[in-house]
């Protein structure tokens, strides 16, 4: 028997009694495993947007826009400011920890470490990120808080200080990692050609490299800082559940974050004022992070160096 | 370090001996050329004979390859390119280099000329503008750019980015320009405008080319370089390695035989 022809053979009746069935369910099926994040997203927004909505309709927004945050009070008050301000303190301090430390080691990996070290370098800085954020909690609360306060005596043990710069330890991964990767999708060739003119390696990273790849830079800082301001355990532990609006770095602050942790682990019946601040917060939170991706857009858009 | 006076006036690159492994693989073998000052001097050979690897060694460019190892001396001006003293960035200072695809920076054209420039301290506005218009005068590019020096230099065509990236290197005022296939990438009226750039540019300049077209290698350089398997087979006036060849190899090689 000719082995090619029974070949041809098999294989032609085979496609012929191949059923449809799985090509025309599977796309539909994928769709819905697709639509089922982008669902979620919208039940979530709606859900806050109608909650908080109850919530700016018993409260008015000149009290919503106050320092004063009391809501536990016989006279409950709800000034969100005390809660902004202690979002944008660790948020802050947490950046001045991972941006300047995250660039420099994702300049490090991408322009200096050769191929062995990045090798171990890269997935050590990695995992950084998967230690769980109650473990940095408790490292900033048992740990640096104490370590802070052989430095500065005044700081108090719940305080935005320790929690803001274990908060940039925890980005720091996020700030080099994605970094470093827009670094390495520039070409090799510009950089050759900056090499050939004479620059030394770091002047290639800074003058070349960095600009070619800011705007993937500038999406990880973005990135970093959403994730900063949504970071929760953290703070919670770390920086306490002081609703006074102050300045003061080295007292406890609430963030918004620790704020819903207090209020849905305490006692906020359903229905009250309370329980619906609780959404009103959760919006001001999306919110925040939805106006980080604008700007990210735009910082990126505007700066990029097309190539 | 060795002097050899008898005809250091007009050599610019004097290398003995060169050997060059990538890991395991010899991919130069036991190379002797000189690269005369004020000549065009073109490097051809089948793919991988080792022309690129040599000419980007002449500048120590090829160090950026991992696992490159390389023996014998290469006298750039009498001194030694692998002296531990020596700058690296010094040496590519004075040997320009332009690459076989165009690479210019994603910024603008005038950044980019004046790149060079600007890392090694040159920081007077007037002196910056005229090495700009002279360097893209030199290069051709001027009456093309002129009106959009703030333009983004990948908005240029593909034979425009080359002729940028040049006067991006002539812009430090080098001594001698190495070309890595500048051409490969361009089609044929870029082509022969580097070409007639590089004729112009002779005077002012030493240059070492690449080329895998002999055409190419017959009408712009005064020296040729045949490479095979690593080895330098033939070095000689153009017109006699293309009339009159004294090794077979070579003749196979632009008879088309082979290659």
């Amino acid at each position: 028997m000719d082995g090619r022809t029974d070949v041809r053979k098999m294989i032609q009746d085979n496609i012929s009694h191949k059923a449809n069935r799985v090509d025309a369910v599977m796309p539909k099926f994928l769709l819905v495993m697709a639509s089922m994040s982008v669902l979620t997203t919208v039940g979530i927004v709606l859900t806050l947007f109608f909650d908080a909505f109850k919530f700016f309709r018993q409260v008015p927004l000149s009290e919503v826009f106050s320092t004063d945050l009391a809501p536990l009070s016989a006279d409950p008050s709800f000034g969100i400011l005390p809660l902004i301000n202690g979002t944008i303190f660790t948020s802050l301090i947490a950046m001045m920890v991972a941006v300047p430390i995250g660039l420099a080691a994702a300049v490090y990996l991408s322009q200096f470490a050769s191929f062995n070290k990045r090798k171990v370098l890269k997935p050590m800085l990695e995992l950084l990120a998967g230690v769980p954020t109650i473990v940095y909690g408790f490292f900033a609360y048992s740990f640096v808080t104490p370590l802070l306060m052989r430095l500065i005596p005044s700081l108090g043990s719940k305080n935005v200080i320790s929690p803001g710069i274990v908060m940039g330890i925890m980005i720091i991964p996020m700030v080099a990692s994605l970094s470093e990767d827009a670094m390495n999708a520039v070409p090799d060739a510009m950089r050759e050609g900056a090499l050939g003119l004479g620059s030394t390696r770091f002047e290639v990273a800074v003058k070349v490299v960095l600009p070619a790849a800011i705007s993937g830079i500038v999406a990880s800082f973005v990135l970093a800082i959403s994730r900063a301001i949504g970071e929760t355990m953290i703070v919670t532990i770390a920086s306490g559940s002081n609703k006074n609006f102050s300045f003061d770095i080295t007292q406890s602050m609430q963030t918004m974050t620790s704020y819903i942790v207090e209020f849905t682990s305490g006692d906020a019946g359903a229905g009250t004022t309370g329980y619906y601040s609780l959404y009103a917060v959760g919006l001001i939170l999306f919110v925040f992070t939805l106006l980080m991706n604008l700007l990210a857009q735009y910082i990126s858009k505007k700066y990029r160096e097309v190539y | 370090m060795r002097q050899d006076t008898n005809n250091l006036p007009d050599v610019v690159y004097d290398v003995r001996g060169l050997n060059l492994w990538y890991g395991e693989t010899h991919a130069l073998k036991d190379v002797n050329l000189q690269i005369l000052k004020n000549h065009v001097t073109a490097i051809i050979g089948p793919s991988g004979c080792g022309k690129s690897t040599f000419i980007k060694t002449l500048n120590r460019m090829i160090e950026n390859v991992p696992g490159v190892r390389t023996s014998g001396e290469i006298l750039y001006h009498g001194r030694d390119i692998f002296d531990k003293d020596l700058r690296v960035e010094e040496l590519r200072t004075k040997v320009g280099m332009v690459f076989q695809k165009p690479n210019p920076f994603p910024k603008s054209i005038y950044e980019n000329v004046l790149y060079g420039p600007k890392i090694h301290g040159i920081k007077n506005k007037q002196l910056l503008m005229e090495i700009l218009e002279t360097s893209l005068k030199a290069s051709a590019l001027w009456d093309e750019v002129k009106d959009r020096l703030d333009d983004n230099a990948y908005g240029l065509s593909g034979g425009q980015q080359q002729r940028l990236c040049i006067a991006r290197c002539l812009a430090v005022q080098p001594d001698i320009i190495l070309m890595d296939e500048p051409t490969s990438a361009l089609d044929p009226i870029a082509t022969s405008r580097i070409e007639e750039l590089i004729n112009r540019l002779k005077k002012d300049y030493t240059i070492a080319i690449v080329t895998h077209s002999m055409q190419q290698a017959a009408r712009i350089s005064d020296r040729t370089a045949y490479f095979l398997l690593g080895e330098l087979v033939e070095y000689d006036y153009t017109e006699r390695i293309f009339s009159n060849p004294r090794d077979q190899r070579t003749e196979d090689y632009i008879t088309g035989r082979f290659g």
